[in-house]
């Protein structure tokens, strides 16, 4: 388990988290490399299908990062999507899968330090938590 | 307000007394068609019909004992691109619910839609009911007995038959429709209670149909609530063994390792409506290259890779809207538990939002809306 790097997928918004990691590279924050973003204009275009596809093709945690509330760009996409995160997160808690591994921030753009923190320490709980055990179910 | 009546049975024979009142309402058109479940030829199953000569409604049964269809889905394709003249559809409480569900969807137009619902006892899977036609314990006699359990509460099937699993453990045996027939805590024989909301009542005394003044006899209210409780505890009963599928991903395969992956279970849902379903889109296919690199990084993978993908996938999308019909679990050939999987994540969900599907079509479903103020923990904190 000591070599277990934990692979994180991140959906982040245009406006706020995706120019949040911008800034964290340009200010030089230091951070794991474990994590994979998929650049998105809005983290209510996040369908919670390619959440469940990441972790199932063997991600080990999925980060969603949109604008703080009240400053979406669109109004209101990122009230939509802590809904959708929120049903995805009950249904996967009651069917004895840890909902942990998902995680839904507000990250604006401003905040280059805070999108390294959260990063360094979603990776520290994945760590924790071990390898997803959904990789599993694939095995023949 | 709705308003009250009685439709007095004679000789015991409900359908005929009620055959009369559809009869009488197309004919003084206050609607100009009625859809009703309506026995198909052999006299074994049951089949909606939409009829617009009196003459047809031969056959026609309020209580049919078997639901073949999610007539929701029925009144769906019925009204979708609106309707031209006034249709009554006759429903059981869980395609009332249904149907609930889809306006809000915007599925059902209800323009020119009338509901018409009555107390259910329970139904029966489309092949026990052929059975017991077969046996002779259907039709009429299957009726009666039926509607002598409800009178005290007290439903019970046929010797060797039992409901639908979804029925045993549906605590919504009583809705609210346009026209609503009371069974429970009625006389068997003597009487049906017919409430009759705003929309139609006005209209229904006018033309000398029913006369409202009616009340409800004292011990209805018992009654229902007798067999709700009845079904809660058998609901909460099959909830808690259901624990042990639920309780890991691994342990869910292992009790769906028979799924056959056929979708019936979504074809049969009416809450599943979208025209172009993601699983009928090439969107998770994959080159054949990705499955080699997946299979030679860990040895073997099970294919198709999607069982598991499936049904997580339809209760995100269906689960807070689930009325709890059984539809799918009544379509699946591998007799596996969908209604309960469904009922038992979806009581959870509904939960988080004190959402109840199918109550009022102006409760916004919660895949629909938001709270700025709400679900605080998800925001912000590290």
């Amino acid at each position: 388990m000591a070599d277990f790097e934990p692979r994180i997928i991140a959906f982040l918004c245009h406006w706020c988290t995706y120019t949040g990691a911008d800034l964290a590279g340009t200010t030089r924050q230091q951070y794991p490399p474990n994590i994979r973003i998929v650049h998105l204009m809005c983290s209510g275009s996040v369908d919670t299908i390619y959440v469940l596809k990441a972790l199932m093709d063997g991600a080990d945690g999925v980060l969603i990062g949109g604008c703080h509330p009240g400053d979406c760009h669109y109004q209101t996409g990122n009230y939509k999507a802590r809904r959708r995160v929120a049903i995805l997160k009950g249904i996967l808690k009651e069917m004895g899968f840890s909902d942990e591994r998902i995680w839904l921030r507000w990250i604006s753009a401003s905040e280059g330090k805070l999108f390294a923190d959260t990063v360094t320490r979603m990776v520290d709980e994945l760590r924790k938590m071990g390898p997803n055990p959904m990789r599993q179910l694939w095995d023949a | 307000m709705a308003k009250q009546a009685v439709l007095e049975i004679t000789d015991g024979k409900m359908e005929e007394a009620l055959r009369g009142l559809l009869k009488r309402l197309l004919e003084k058109k206050v609607v100009d068609a009625i859809l009703i479940p309506k026995a198909a030829p052999p006299g074994n199953s049951y089949v909606q019909s939409l009829i617009r000569d009196p003459e047809k409604l031969s056959g026609t049964s309020v209580l049919a004992p078997t639901m073949p269809v999610q007539s929701a889905r029925v009144v769906s394709h019925l009204t979708f691109k609106g309707l031209g003249q006034k249709v009554l559809a006759v429903l059981k409480p869980c395609e009332v619910r249904a149907v609930v569900e889809l306006v809000k969807f915007l599925q059902v137009k209800q323009e020119n839609l009338y509901l018409m619902s009555v107390d259910c006892p329970g139904t029966f899977e489309v092949l026990d009911y052929a059975k017991m036609s077969e046996e002779a314990v259907g039709g009429e006699g299957l009726e009666r007995v039926l509607r002598e359990g409800m009178e005290n509460g007290e439903v019970n099937p046929p010797a060797g038959y039992h409901f639908r699993t979804a029925c045993q453990m549906c605590e919504y045996p009583v809705v609210e429709a346009d026209i609503y027939l009371k069974l429970f805590g009625y006389k068997a024989d003597e009487k049906i209670g017919i409430e009759v909301g705003d929309r139609l009542h006005g209209e229904i005394e006018e033309k000398g149909i029913l006369s409202f003044s009616a009340e409800e006899p004292a011990k209805r209210s018992e009654v229902v609530n007798k067999v709700i409780a009845a079904r809660t505890k058998k609901r909460d009963e099959a909830f808690a063994e259901f624990k042990e599928v639920t309780k890991d991903l691994r342990s869910f395969l292992d009790r769906f390792s028979t799924c056959v992956r056929c979708h019936n279970c979504m074809v049969a849902c009416p809450i599943c409506y979208c025209k172009e379903c993601v699983f009928r889109t090439s969107v998770f296919e994959h080159e054949g290259d990705q499955f080699l690199r997946w299979a030679d990084r860990k040895g073997a993978i099970r294919m198709p890779t999607d069982t598991l993908m499936f049904h997580l996938i339809r209760l995100s999308h269906m689960v807070t809207s689930c009325i709890g019909c059984g539809l799918c679990e009544s379509a699946c050939p591998s007799r596996l538990p969908v209604a309960t999987l469904f009922r038992s994540v979806g009581e959870k969900v509904q939960k988080m939002f004190q959402y109840v599907p199918g109550r009022k079509v102006d409760e916004a479903p919660p895949v629909a809306t938001f709270r700025e103020d709400e679900l605080k923990l998800e925001s912000g904190a590290l």
